[in-house]
């Protein structure tokens, strides 16, 4: 039975799924998880949309852990600080300092922060529950004026949660020149912004934002007396000079990685954590890296470290890099095979549904419909030198369920040389 | 074992299917399909199909 301590910092999705598959993986050794949020892991994908719209309560976002970890220490509310690799701890913000034989970093993505000057009031992003309740009390208030910033997936989704709770001024701002283009390309680009425009969204596009107008609070939104005193937000101000009127800003330009307490250890840390094909970190055979933050080589593509936010990457990751580690700790012997998930996503905005496998955002220059046709149910084919590197569906539930149909095609195809 | 999936929260992403293909498929609309009593051996892939289901409407029991 093998002895000592696996120290899963980061205690949602991505640390949750490390410390089930530790467990799969054979590891029966202690393990600790260390989050800084207050709750149990949650499914986060619903905070954009059910959890907005009014549709789910938290119990509903809550993961069911596996029985196989009901004997794991969950240390939650506590952030982690200071790694120092080559002593094996990691000091907490309680005080405590904690050692270990293996090391899974799953400390995941904060929100990106525009840092143009005006007020902060009123300024929202949408990646914990917290944040998720707080911009729902704000477009609920009656005649809010919703501007948001970043036409990405949580964007749309947001604005589209925005429009179904009945919100009337709604505006999606981006310097792109279409919705979602950098991860889909210009056809569904414009596909999309049609269907948005058509249920009553907005688009500025092709300026970013210079700054925000605002005005002293004076406790004269209900409900927000106790931070009277603290300007507000009125308006967007745009890199052209236009002000956009707005009560309600919503920030959603992508994140930052959750690595100031991996410093100092001699790791790359330019954006996210840096892995190898097996998911190690910093060629230390005892620290490897799952989710969000982990900037992994995917064998199936170009070899190009990039890290993923997908959903399904928590959970891909964590299979991989708890066999990694697991081998190394137990003195496994054997080949370890290296990380080749197949990227896999989706997105619901209104009433229809983005379902995506492979990887479009290769193959954005050769884009053919498969099936259909952009206004109506669609299936797009992403190449590149002429092979189909990923599908993407738009519509209803049929055509997703076609997108399905390529998906083991993608998965048989040879690894891609670029 | 028995498997319980909770079609109010379902919504036909079809993850389960590829996790475990024994026990979940679509039917031709994309709607889905399972097996409410799947043999003892299929556990790990439906463990599997549990976790990766995106509105996590998957229950095993025992």
């Amino acid at each position: 039975m093998p002895s000592g301590r696996v120290l899963v910092a980061g205690a949602s999705m991505a640390g949750l799924r490390a410390a089930e598959q530790l467990r799969a993986a054979g590891w029966s050794g202690a393990i600790t998880l260390v989050g800084d949020e207050p709750h149990m892991p949650y499914n986060r994908p619903p905070l954009s949309k059910e959890v907005l719209a009014g549709k789910a309560p938290f119990e509903s976002l809550a993961f069911r852990p596996r029985a196989s970890v009901a004997d794991v220490e969950w240390r939650l509310g506590v952030r982690v600080e200071k790694a120092r690799l080559a002593e094996r701890t990691v000091s907490l913000d309680d005080g405590s300092t904690l050692s270990y034989d293996g090391l899974v970093v799953a400390t995941g993505m904060r929100p990106r922060r525009l840092t143009c000057p005006g007020p902060v009031e009123g300024r929202h992003t949408v990646r914990t529950l917290a944040d998720a309740q707080g911009l729902r009390a704000a477009l609920t208030r009656p005649g809010a004026r919703v501007v948001v910033v970043g036409a990405g997936f949580i964007g749309c989704e947001v604005a589209a949660t925005a429009v179904g709770l009945g919100v009337e001024e709604v505006t999606v701002v981006d310097p792109l020149p279409l919705p979602m283009v950098g991860p889909l390309g210009e056809l569904l680009g414009r596909a999309l912004r049609k269907r948005h425009e058509g249920r009553g969204v907005r688009f500025v596009l092709g300026t970013g934002v210079a700054g925000f107008t605002g005005r002293a609070g004076f406790g004269g939104f209900g409900g927000f007396g106790g931070l009277g005193g603290e300007d507000r937000v009125t308006g967007v101000v745009l890199g052209d000079g236009r002000v956009l009127p707005a009560d309600v800003v919503v920030e959603s330009v992508g994140s930052v990685a959750n690595t100031e307490w991996l410093d100092g250890n001699g790791l790359d840390l330019a954006d996210g954590v840096l892995t190898d094909a097996l998911l190690r970190v910093g060629g230390r055979p005892e620290v490897v890296a799952v989710g969000d933050v982990a900037r992994f080589p995917n064998a199936r593509y170009d070899g190009v470290p990039r890290r993923v936010e997908h959903w399904c990457i928590p959970t891909d990751t964590a299979k991989h890099a708890a066999r990694t580690l697991v081998a190394h700790l137990t003195d496994t012997e054997g080949e370890l095979a290296a990380f080749a998930p197949l990227p896999t996503f989706w997105s619901d905005q209104h009433e229809f549904r983005l379902q995506s496998f492979g990887a479009p955002f290769l193959g954005r220059d050769d884009v053919r419909v498969l099936d259909g046709d952009p206004d109506g149910d669609v299936l797009v084919g992403y190449h590149v030198d002429g092979r189909l590197v990923g599908v993407v569906a738009l519509g209803g539930q049929a055509v997703a369920a076609s997108a399905a149909r390529y998906r083991a095609e993608l998965l048989k195809q040879p690894a891609l040389t670029v | 074992m028995k498997v319980v999936v909770d079609m109010n929260k379902c919504q036909d992403h079809g993850q389960c299917v590829f996790a475990a293909p024994d026990v979940f498929s679509m039917d031709d609309a994309g709607h889905l399909l399972y097996v409410a009593a799947p043999d003892e051996t299929l556990l790990d892939e439906v463990e599997e199909a549990a976790d990766v289901c995106p509105l996590q409407a998957i229950r095993i029991e025992a």
